[in-house]
């Protein structure tokens, strides 16, 4: 089946961007904000159509088939070697598809509630536009290249939102450490992207992911450091995606980039950016499996101490949002965890297929939690948790709808969330018991750090609010998406989602591990009735006391372990110091002053002889005179 | 007594310098101008001179010394109707105050 309309899915954004980019200003705000959404609702039809004729089409012996509807060649190097630009249309890139342009388009719709009034609001969604775009264009990509160039335009999509404030200096700061942090992981990235093609010969994922092993024949026997070519190139692309996708140690930004609008931080900041990395993972999850289990094992390390840490640090944060973006990166390393513990065939592929699962889930419910504080924000005018407590009265539809979140993400049956932890834990047991184990706790901890969050905002003591801006319930426009969001969050647990999306491509039916499910819903539980006795009347002492008792570990934690503290010990006091210092210095005084020097001894010279053009005829003819005179006494006597 | 060819060489060559001199030291146009026509003067003795001696038979460096005559003329006829309109404009043809174009 021909499926050339889902390049409409990319162009569409990038025709709204240019237009609301460049004449955006022309348009009222709300001219501007509905044709913003407008687009995004075609691209999102679009999107459904293209999933549902993808999924509709006749397996190959069992097995789904990628679709090419589009490819061309942008840069040719050699016969084998050409960067292509195309559309590749496989389970996970339109399972992308769905859940970027339903999350966009609930965005795009929030927004005109959310930002209304706000200055630049052509602007923002002309960006929105372009982020939509570039996310679009990297889950569609052919090649590892197309990847690494949307890639790079969802992180400037990125700093160009979270810097949407830009009068505001914690914005401008954020931005340029999104920015920066993630840049340096794309070095990783791309090293990783060069060693790979240099050694298969290709770009392509189709080649790279086929499984044949001819592909790496090159690289047979080329190691470095005790490991093969190809797993270094595999774990430099996973730096790239562990800076994209916020994993320990370059987590640091996420927390930061929620200075940008709230609506982009459900966007981007939980939903689609920061979970490319796991994407790109899954996308070249064959060549990690069969060239480089070992950088896999370390995969689901770092997922499970990044998810371990980011619970931790958000059960004791103030910030709703920050409670959040930690919730994120939690999140994220359960994705990676499970993709780092899964195998490839029939069952043993269960982690990928639940890694993927939770991904839709995740981005649907986390979308949902950050829409829902940004609506509580816009109520109370700040993000502390000490300005909130007691709204579930003002705001019935918010609150209601956060609960189901709260839910979904600590795993409570029948919500979505509950469906792809279970099958992320049980494939944590069955890769080992530890990991099964820790994976458990962090899960518990999950429904304690949002059951937290949950009472803090929705009941405990109402905080006092000055007459005439008592917290109301959001427009309907802000509750509309809440709404969508909480319907997708109760149900799309349901969907048999190993149908559609697994490792070897063929039908995976699961079934609910009993044990599993049952301990998991057990732990999530107890871990939710703690929280409702230490945070449900907001009076309960033992919080206040456990903090003091662990005043050590409370602290450390709230401000995230120091780790910030170590990156700015780092950077300013040793690189900066030692080493940018010191060639800034060679640069200023080496070489700008050789050229100086150069430029300087110039001057002087023509000063000297500029009176050697004088203007009078007489004066070169003398010269002149002279000259001939001292050849002719040069000819005849030397 | 015999003219010999030396005795044009070195009438020509006085001249030559004594053009030189004057182009290089006059500070009025017109002696300027002078001091170049005894320079061509110069070179058509020679013209001349070296037919007369060397080659009789040959009629070249007769018609060479005509037309330098020619061309000097209508140089000359060029350069004075400049010099006059110098002089027009800034009443003066002192060579070391035409430096209107120097700045």
């Amino acid at each position: 089946m021909s499926m050339e309309y889902a390049v409409l899915i990319l162009l569409l954004p990038l025709v709204t961007f240019l237009l609301l980019g460049l004449v955006g200003t022309r348009f009222s705000a709300r001219t501007a904000g509905l044709i913003g959404s407008g687009v995004l609702a075609v691209v999102a039809c679009l999107a459904y159509v293209t999933a549902w004729n993808y999924f509709s089409m006749p397996r190959v012996e069992g097995v789904r088939v990628p679709v090419v509807p589009l490819n061309f060649e942008w840069l040719h190097f050699t016969d084998q070697l050409h960067i292509d630009l195309g559309i590749l249309l496989d389970p996970i890139s339109v399972m992308m598809l769905v859940v970027i342009t339903t999350v966009s388009l609930m965005v795009h719709l929030y927004s005109l509630g959310y930002m209304k009034g706000e200055r630049g609001f052509q602007r923002y969604y002309a960006f929105l536009s372009l982020f939509t775009f570039s996310m679009l264009g990297l889950v569609v990509a052919t090649n590892i290249f197309q990847t690494y160039i949307f890639w790079e335009l969802v992180g400037v999509s990125s700093y160009l939102l979270i810097g949407f404030y830009y009068t505001k200096p914690e914005a401008v700061a954020a931005s340029k450490k999104a920015f920066i942090v993630t840049r340096f992981a794309d070095l990783g990235f791309l090293i990783g992207i060069l060693l790979l093609s240099y050694f298969t010969g290709t770009f392509s994922f189709e080649r790279l992911t086929s499984g044949d092993a001819s592909v790496f024949a090159d690289a047979a026997g080329v190691t470095f450091l005790g490991g093969s070519v190809i797993a270094w190139a595999v774990a430099l692309i996973f730096i790239g995606c562990a800076g994209k996708s916020a994993m320990f140690p370059l987590h640091i930004w996420l927390p930061d980039a929620m200075e940008g609008p709230t609506p982009v931080s459900a966007l981007i900041h939980a939903a689609t950016m920061v979970v490319a990395g796991v994407y790109l993972v899954a996308r070249l999850f064959p060549v990690y499996f069969f060239q480089a289990p070992e950088v896999l094992v370390m995969i689901a390390v770092v997922g499970a101490f990044t998810s371990l840490y980011a619970a931790v640090v958000a059960c004791v944060q103030t910030d709703i949002k920050r409670v959040l973006a930690f919730s994120t990166i939690s999140q994220i390393g359960f994705m990676m965890v499970a993709l780092g513990v899964s195998g490839m065939e029939g069952h043993e592929g269960l982690g990928y297929m639940a890694s993927m699962f939770h991904l839709f889930t995740h981005a649907m419910f986390k979308a949902l939690l950050f829409l829902g504080a940004g609506a509580i924000i816009h109520a109370v005018h700040s993000n502390e948790m000490k300005y909130m407590g007691g709204l579930r009265r003002q705001m019935p539809i918010t609150h209601l709808t956060f609960l189901i979140a709260c839910l979904a993400i600590s795993g409570i049956p029948p919500f979505s969330g509950f469906f792809s932890k279970d099958e992320i834990l049980a494939a944590c047991f069955e890769f080992s018991p530890w990991m099964g184990g820790i994976m458990s706790f962090i899960a518990a901890l999950t429904a304690f750090y949002m059951f937290r969050l949950y009472y803090n905002i929705f009941w405990a003591q109402p905080a006092v609010h000055e007459p005439g801006h008592e917290p109301h319930e959001a427009p309907a426009n802000m509750t509309i998406p809440l709404v969508i969001l909480a319907a997708i969050s109760c149900v799309a647990g349901f969907i048999p989602f190993g149908h559609f999306v697994s490792a070897d491509g063929q039908s995976l039916t699961t079934h609910l591990e009993g044990s599993v499910a049952v301990t998991s819903v057990v732990i999530a539980c107890v871990a939710i009735g703690i929280a409702t006795v230490l945070y449900r009347k907001g009076t309960n002492p033992v919080p206040a006391h456990l903090a003091e008792r662990f005043k050590g570990l409370h602290k450390a934690a709230y401000h995230r372990f120091y780790i910030d503290e170590f990156y700015q010990f780092v950077t300013h006091r040793i690189i900066f110091r030692y080493i940018s210092r010191p060639i800034a210095w060679f640069d200023r005084h080496v070489i700008d002053g050789a050229l100086n020097g150069l430029a300087w001894s110039a001057q002087r010279l023509s000063y000297a002889i500029r009176g050697l053009q004088s203007g009078q005829i007489q004066q070169y003819a003398y010269v002149f005179l002279l000259g001939t005179l001292i050849i002719v006494v040069l000819v005849l006597w030397v | 007594m015999e003219i010999r060819l030396e005795y044009y060489l070195i009438i020509s060559t006085i001249m030559l310098f004594a053009g030189i001199y004057g182009f290089i030291t006059r500070r009025n146009l017109l002696a300027v101008l002078i001091s170049v026509e005894l320079m061509l003067n110069s070179v058509d003795i020679n013209f001349a001179a070296f037919n007369r001696y060397l080659f009789p038979d040959a009629m070249e460096g007769f018609f060479f010394a005509l037309f330098a005559i020619g061309v000097s003329a209508a140089e000359t006829a060029v350069a004075i109707a400049i010099t006059i309109n110098i002089y027009r404009n800034i009443r003066n043809i002192q060579v070391h105050h035409l430096d209107t174009m120097k700045h």
